[in-house]
């Protein structure tokens, strides 16, 4: 049988956001997938060699926040100063707690299970990025690239 | 309990670090032989099931006992 593959579009830059690219490349690796992650506009923050990624309720309604904050604190002050920081420290306080892997672990194991990790080339440039801000062992590429492996997969989403 | 070549304690881990853990120790070990998986995420009986089921590893046994559940999959 042909070896199964997906390809993966990553677009978003949050914590929450950076999940299910991660989990899903590096489970479908364990599958026996060939996998490929293409990172473009915000989704490039993924592949930095330090990750800060961040949560926030802001322009979220449906993220729940703690004391049912999501049900009655007021959308606009969402937006004050230190909401991001607090709801990001509490999101990763809760993904320790119940043992969830975090951004990074799955990272190191979609690399060390073959998934080719594709920073698009054009954000790069658009936003004046540094290849040293962006960890080892990575590809830059275009639309072009993309559609090489995407045109032959099982499976594409994009995320 | 010889008759395992491996065992995996995935508990307290969460989707998809057990079927991870499973994998890393799988690829290191010969055909025929068994590894031993206790997990304690209840989506995980499901996600051995699917997991085994697609990766030609035969899963041999897959029980549950007071809030944990082992798997036995063998190396295909």
């Amino acid at each position: 049988m042909a070896q199964k593959k997906l390809a993966i579009i990553a677009a978003k830059g949050t914590l929450d956001g950076a999940y299910p690219p991660f989990i899903l490349a590096s489970t479908a690796a364990a599958l026996d997938y060939e996998v490929q992650i293409f990172f473009t506009f915000y989704g490039l923050q993924l592949l930095r060699r330090e990750l800060d990624l961040k949560v926030t309720p802001l322009g979220n309604p449906a993220m729940p926040m703690p004391m049912n904050m999501d049900k009655w604190f007021p959308t606009m002050l969402t937006a004050l100063p230190g909401m991001e920081t607090m709801m990001t420290t509490m999101m990763q306080k809760k993904i320790a707690e119940k043992g969830v892997a975090s951004i990074q672990e799955l990272r190191d194991i979609c690399q060390e299970s073959g998934v080719r990790l594709v920073a698009c080339q054009m954000t790069v440039d658009l936003f004046d990025m540094q290849p040293e801000e962006f960890i080892d062992g990575i590809d830059y590429a275009g639309a072009a690239d993309f559609f090489a492996f995407a045109g032959e997969s099982d499976i594409c989403l994009y995320m | 309990m010889a008759e395992f070549a491996q065992e995996v304690d995935a508990s307290g881990l969460n989707c998809p670090l057990p079927i991870l853990r499973a994998k890393k120790a799988l690829n290191s070990m010969e055909k025929g032989e068994k590894l031993r998986v206790v997990a304690t995420d209840k989506g995980s009986v499901r996600d051995f099931a699917a997991f085994t089921q697609q990766t030609g590893n035969p899963l041999l046994e897959s029980s549950e006992d007071s809030g944990k559940y082992i798997f036995i999959i063998e190396k295909g």
